[in-house]
């Protein structure tokens, strides 16, 4: 056989190594977490609030974290759209294609897009610690949208960017101003609002080290801004420090909850991407 | 007629300043971590901070040599892991895969994505540690608990590649099929292709993006903490613990409050790390924009 020919074969036999691979740890991963925590997860856990004595193996489950991390998403989500949702129109409408601004801004938002959640953890820290705050769930709910800001006006511009021009001149020349052609652009984006707030989501409730500095942690549910509140994954982290085996177990069980929210976020983000998109001109 | 215009107006100011607030957030960052630093800077000097290696914050010494070489190896390791795996993975998607068979792999790279740290770190926890342990230590005739540089390399590595993949897919699509089917009228296959030509086309893409995959690896917090061992010497080996940058900040958070100054190392180091990824976000996204306007 001729060399060119071989190395093609093996190289060939190297990219199905590798996705083999990639497949490998992504079972791995789920399945070795779900094989651990599943057999342990009970309906005790996931509907009751610490109980006496929880982190050195007394009852109660681990309901603090997952309304905690609801209330943080929640808010996270809603203040994140409303930032971004208005700032993706700006640089779609209200600038022009070529304008430096919107480029500077969207390479801004590129770069705060790789800055790691300890940094916003450790700036948002200092910031309220500045402002005199306490960590608190209001804390943790601004870090996390500063957080996935950058996600959600990153997904949804490059959505808008592809809205053909034709299409918003067509609405310019019925004499509709910059903010009535807002509502072309809308229709274009739609299904990318759905699919950048199922990924924020999925950030922001998978979130350890920004909310760690921010929103402290707390065994009971807070019932207002100015608590403490606990989230799942510190919840995961702080029991699996436990030397206690039934601690340790807990935080397993915690973890099948985590991962059961977030791979349903990723499955249902696939499926409306597929289905939201019928109303979509290209 | 007018209310519209007014309307049109007012809202563009209002977005505009959102936007511009949104744009300030970097600046921000930056100044606010360096102003909160710069009472460790005054008292040390940059090179002693960066190169002495005991770290004893009660009898203020603070040397961020251990922490510095921890995300080193770290992040050094992770990337050797990831990149092959990574690259390969994308080849095959773009040049040589069905479409069939992409709609089957993205799922699992969405996923891959989409897991929290905290999750790898479980995963870390659960396998890889105990492998190192078990398997990887003793064939070299070592002893350790398995919370090694080496079991937090694996654990960060797989969780770049998605990044990494989805990056270099990107890049690849970019390459006209005009210069792939000029290569294969000449006799190339489709592997001699990929080499001299697609390859050799984007390598400034795949540098790039490799350096936005490094920035991205040395910011990672939980799953690093819970695999690395958390020892502040500078490894030596694989085979040795570690303490990367992130995870000493996230460790000792609670303490530094009792000293002003303590405080203000840890801020330093949130610093050195927003600063070193700032710089690499910088440079990799703009070599990304040049290639994709190209």
């Amino acid at each position: 056989m001729k060399k060119s020919l071989i190395e093609e074969k093996i190289f060939k036999m190297l990219m199905y190594a590798a996705i083999a691979l990639v497949i490998y740890f992504v079972a791995s991963v789920v399945l070795s977490v779900f094989k651990r925590g599943l057999p342990l997860l009970s309906w005790e856990m996931v509907s009751q609030l610490p109980g006496g004595g929880f982190y050195i193996g007394g009852g109660g489950g681990f309901l603090n974290a997952i309304v905690g991390s609801l209330y943080i998403v929640g808010g996270a989500t809603i203040l994140g759209l409303g930032i971004s949702i208005p700032v993706v129109f700006f640089l779609n409408v209200y600038l022009k294609p070529n304008s430096r601004l919107g480029s500077v801004a969207r390479l801004a938002y590129d770069v705060l897009f790789g800055i790691p959640s300890i940094v916003y953890g450790a700036f948002g820290f200092t910031l309220m610690i500045y402002f005199e705050m306490r960590t608190s769930l209001i804390g943790g709910i601004l870090v996390v949208t500063l957080l996935i800001i950058p996600i959600f006006i990153r997904s949804m511009d490059e959505v808008a960017k592809a809205t053909p021009t034709d299409l918003m001149e067509a609405a310019y020349s019925l004499g509709a101003t910059r903010w009535e052609t807002i509502a072309v652009i809308v229709r274009q984006i739609a299904p990318a609002i759905a699919t950048a707030t199922l990924l924020s989501i999925g950030r922001a409730i998978g979130d350890a080290a920004g909310v760690m500095f921010t929103a402290g942690f707390s065994d009971r549910i807070p019932t207002s801004l100015t608590q403490q509140t606990a989230t799942l994954p510190l919840s995961v982290y702080f029991q699996l420090q436990s030397p206690s085996l039934e601690v340790q177990n807990r935080a397993y069980a915690a973890a099948v909850v985590l991962t059961f929210i977030v791979l349903a976020l990723s499955i249902g983000g696939r499926i409306i991407m597929n289905r939201f998109s019928r109303n979509k001109i290209q | 007629m007018n209310r519209r215009l007014l309307k049109d107006r007012t809202a563009g100011y209002m977005m505009f300043f959102l936007t511009i607030s949104s744009l300030l957030l970097v600046v921000t960052m930056g100044i606010g971590l360096y102003l909160k630093a710069s009472p460790i800077l005054e008292e040390h000097s940059l090179w002693d901070l960066l190169s002495a290696s005991e770290w004893k914050p009660m009898k203020n010494q603070f040397g961020f040599f251990p922490f510095l070489m921890g995300t080193l190896w770290v992040s050094g390791l992770a990337l050797i892991i990831a990149i092959p795996i990574s690259l390969l993975m994308a080849i095959y998607l773009t040049e040589y895969a069905h479409s069939l068979v992409r709609r089957f792999v993205y799922p699992f790279l969405d996923i891959l994505a989409g897991l929290p740290s905290v999750i790898y770190g479980v995963w870390g926890m659960l396998l890889i540690v105990p492998w190192v342990a078990n398997v990887a230590a003793p064939w070299v005739d070592r002893n350790t608990t398995g919370y090694t540089t080496l079991a937090c390399g694996i654990v960060l590595g797989v969780m770049v590649i998605p990044l990494l993949v989805s990056l270099f897919i990107e890049i690849f699509s970019n390459v006209s099929h005009e210069l792939r089917e000029a290569t294969f009228a000449l006799g190339a296959t489709r592997w001699q292709t990929t080499k001299h030509v697609v390859l050799r086309k984007t390598a400034p893409g795949i540098i790039a993006a490799i350096v936005l995959a490094a920035s991205r690896v040395m910011g990672e917090t939980i799953a690093a903490i819970m695999v690395c061992g958390n020892l502040a010497i500078a490894p030596g080996s694989l085979l040795d613990a570690c303490y990367p940058i992130p995870a000493l900040i996230a460790n000792n958070y609670g303490e530094m409050l009792s000293m002003p100054l303590y405080e203000s190392a840890l801020m330093f180091a949130a610093f050195i790390l927003f600063f070193v990824v700032l710089v690499f976000n910088l440079f990799s996204r703009l070599v990304l924009k040049k290639i994709k306007t190209e």
